[in-house]
């Protein structure tokens, strides 16, 4: 269907293409292309407010997130965004994640990726038109060059321009402000990894960096600068995948920027007597091609380019509005509606089909998944290993001694103690390793946010074995740790008992 | 090139004239940028091949401007591992083994570097995991030849056991009864099966066991004690217990009792420094047995 309206426009255009094509037949096709410097017009409207809001919303939280603090007790970062890795913990407000659970973040990478096909097949690519840090930056860049260098046409006549006074200052103005903006895009992602009170206390009042660091924001000033600066809708279109999947995650019902063929074709310069009705609409001004931060005619149809920001609409709405004719020759549609309108029918917009359908219950499936393992999450993981070298050990009085490596994580920030004891066997001993007596059961006492390994080992007189092998099971009993600063009640609630499952090796029967 | 064009009808574009299913391969230049990031890349290696190890050149190779090497950076790390250790193992120097084991720090330090120690010397004869073999002391249970505590595992390791070339190792032999032929073949079938009693196995007869008897408290209980529990000053095994280092069947006590065999241990005193075997010693203990 995108294919059939492609080609209604192009039916218009086809001869001038075609002509083209043919002067060129002589010549083999060139290797390489230059980059056509695209000098985006500015624009108002709906688009452009929504897109100006999206950036300050963006900006303001990147660069301000890892300022907020969150109490975690003494000892802990109390950053709360923050992704320390020499201490191997990712903290996000209350929730603290240990590398054993990156399966985490993993969900979350899941959760983002089915959201952008969600939002895809509903709204085309408003993550490419308003969301991406790509465009972001862009934006962000193109308004400060407006800001020095002048609109458009200023700014196609300073790059024709010899050079001069005026331009030199200008141009060593704007790739100062660039570079600034770079240095503290650098600067504010090295914030997420260290605190960033001490980083900046370090920094200005101490002269102290460490080269990771250093290395870190050069590494984004440079890709900063690079990208938004000058590789701009390149990144886009040649570098990002994102454009070659989108193909497959919109369909005729998604909602992207469309171009109204039937109603602006054939076009014409404006008519004196605002007299339209035997002409298109279009008036070929070209507003919507200047304006396009991609530097495409988005009357050819949707293609690879188009990032759906939407500035074009409103560039021709603004046309559109001042020539008193309906707005929305190019808007914000769906292939189908646009096709159906072309016939005078009117087609609801389609939001629900099974293509978003299928969608919404993924990205709800995941969540879940994700709600309920973080829901159940334990505080307290136990991984028992047992000895295989020897599987058991005899001793003087014929009892039979086996061992087991215990591992115990505490993910609280209190301490804790556990009693362990043995069950599925009569008359068990144990001990800790170094420890000399074997007793009925053991404390095991764990740091807070931190792992236990001790070795256990379990005896039991040979006349209670059944077998060559017992299946047997270690139970922890988290015990009062005797808090006295009223923690109590909330460690009452974290109080986990786990049992685990394992085998006690004996000699054959 | 003497090909005629194909030009796709939508796009305007020329193909490439590879076509799948009907889709073809349109046939854009690529951006320019792009050969300058090719270039870049190229000029890369070449300051990379200037810069480091690159071309082999015989039995040596073309080091590098800045004679970066592994062999070297290795070495250095070893190196840095060793000075962050250097602390623990002072410590562990100068501390009694009683106050390391009571130490957590250093007790996981030692049972980690103790156990690294064993691998390296001691499995050989005592077995992955200490378990031991027939003739080589299982460590790992509860039963010492020569004592369990810190301090007689020590001393073990120091000097070792029946080692000519250190005056202090532990010694102790028991006489061949068959062989010198101090006692009858009958009189070493009555002993044996009163031995087997001892730890409450079956004799081969009740009669022979009895009479097995006073031939015991006669020979064999000066040093492996009239109840058969062995004394530890003399490295006199118990007899009484369900741990055998030969075996506890009748014709491997029979054996011993006729021809014994003595293990011998080597000394580790001056061959491994002393927090080596002070780690060693804590690491053996805490293996189970430990007293």
């Amino acid at each position: 269907m995108i294919r059939n309206l492609k080609n209604k426009t192009k039916a218009v255009y086809a001869p001038a293409d075609k002509a083209g094509a043919a002067a060129e037949k002589e010549k083999p096709a060139p290797l390489y292309a230059k980059q056509i410097k695209i000098h985006p017009k500015r624009v108002w409207g709906a688009f452009r407010k929504l897109k100006w809001v999206a950036m300050i919303a963006l900006l303001s939280f990147y660069y301000i997130a890892p300022w907020f603090r969150w109490d975690r007790g003494p000892g802990i970062p109390d950053q709360a965004l923050l992704i320390d890795i020499s201490a191997q913990r990712a903290y996000f407000l209350w929730i603290e994640i240990w590398p054993q659970e990156v399966y985490y973040i993993t969900g979350i990478l899941i959760l983002a990726a089915l959201g952008l096909f969600l939002a895809t097949a509903l709204f085309g690519r408003v993550w490419c038109g308003f969301a991406c840090p790509q465009t972001v930056w862009t934006d962000l860049y193109v308004w400060v060059e407006r800001i020095i260098e002048g609109d458009r046409a200023a700014r196609i006549r300073l790059d024709k321009a010899p050079y001069s006074k005026d331009k030199i200052f200008k141009r060593v103005i704007k790739h100062f402000i660039w570079l600034y903006i770079a240095l503290l895009t650098g600067g504010a992602w090295i914030m997420y990894f260290v605190d960033a009170p001490t980083f900046i206390n370090d920094l200005f009042f101490k002269g102290e960096i460490t080269g990771n660091s250093l290395f870190f924001i050069g590494l984004f000033t440079v890709t900063t600068y690079l990208l938004a600066g000058f590789g701009r809708e390149q990144v886009c279109t040649y570098m990002c995948p994102w454009p070659r999947i989108q193909g497959s995650m919109t369909d005729e019902d998604s909602m992207i920027v469309t171009y109204e063929t039937w109603r602006g074709e054939p076009r014409a310069k404006p008519a004196r007597d605002g007299d339209y009705s035997n002409r298109g609409h279009c008036i070929d001004c070209g507003n919507c091609v200047v304006v396009c931060p991609m530097g495409i005619d988005i009357r050819d149809g949707n293609q690879l380019e188009c990032i759906g920001c939407g500035l074009c609409i409103d560039a021709c709405d603004n046309i559109m509005e001042k020539l008193k004719l309906p707005k929305g020759l190019i808007a914000y549609d769906s292939v189908n509606r646009q096709i159906a309108r072309s016939d005078g029918k009117a087609v609801k917009r389609k939001l629900v089909r099974p293509r978003t359908i299928f969608y919404a219950i993924l990205l709800t499936l995941v969540t879940g998944v994700i709600l309920y393992t973080f829901g159940t999450r334990e505080h307290l993981e136990v991984n028992i290993l047992k000895d295989r070298q020897p599987v058991f050990v005899t001793l003087k009085d014929g009892s039979i001694r086996n061992g087991y490596e215990v591992k115990i994580l505490n993910k609280t920030q209190h301490l804790r103690s556990f009693l362990l004891n043995i069950e599925g066997l009569e008359n068990p001993t144990m001990k800790l390793s170094g420890a000399i007596e074997q007793t009925r059961s053991i404390v095991i006492e764990v740091q807070p946010d931190d792992v236990k390994a001790v070795h256990v080992f379990v005896a039991v007189p040979r006349k209670e074995l059944k077998s060559d092998k017992t299946e047997i099971t270690f139970s922890f009993v988290e015990m009062d740790p005797g808090y006295s600063d009223g923690s109590l009640d909330i460690l009452n609630e974290l109080r986990e008992n786990q049992k685990h499952q394992t085998t006690f090796n004996g000699p054959k029967k | 090139m003497a090909e005629e064009k194909k030009i796709d009808p939508i796009a305007g574009v020329e193909t490439t004239g590879h076509e799948w299913d009907g889709i073809a391969e349109l046939n854009n230049p690529l951006p320019r940028w792009w050969l300058w990031v090719f270039y870049a890349c190229i000029a890369y290696s070449i300051g990379y091949m200037v810069v480091y190890p690159s071309i082999p050149l015989g039995d040596t190779y073309f080091s590098g401007t800045v004679g970066y090497s592994d062999r070297i950076n290795v070495a250095k790390e070893i190196a840095a591992a060793k000075d962050a250790k250097k602390e623990y193992l002072d410590r562990i120097e100068t501390s009694s083994l009683e106050a390391i084991r009571n130490d957590a720090d250093l007790l996981s330090f030692s049972v980690v570097g103790g156990g690294a120690a064993f691998k390296e010397n001691c499995v050989p004869c005592h077995g992955g995991g200490g378990v031991g073999g027939p003739g080589y002391p299982n460590l790992i249970d509860d039963d010492w030849l020569w004592g369990g505590d810190l301090e007689a595992i020590h001393e073990t390791i120091v000097h070792g056991i029946r080692w000519d070339q250190d005056e202090d190792s532990r010694y102790s032999e028991m006489s061949a009864f068959g062989t010198d032929e101090l006692l009858e073949p009958a009189q070493i079938t009555e002993v044996t099966d009163y031995v087997l009693t001892l730890s409450g196995q079956e004799p081969t007869s009740a009669a022979s066991a009895k009479a097995g008897a006073t031939i015991f408290a006669d020979n064999c209980a000066s040093c492996h004690a009239v109840d058969g529990s062995g004394d530890r000053e003399q490295g006199a095994p118990a007899l009484n217990d369900q741990v055998w280092l030969y075996g506890s069947d009748f014709d491997s006590v029979r054996a011993q009792i006729h021809r014994p065999q003595h293990g011998v241990m080597p000394a580790w005193g001056g061959r491994l420094d002393e927090a080596t075997i002070k780690m060693l010693t804590v690491y053996v203990h805490a293996q189970g047995g430990g007293e």
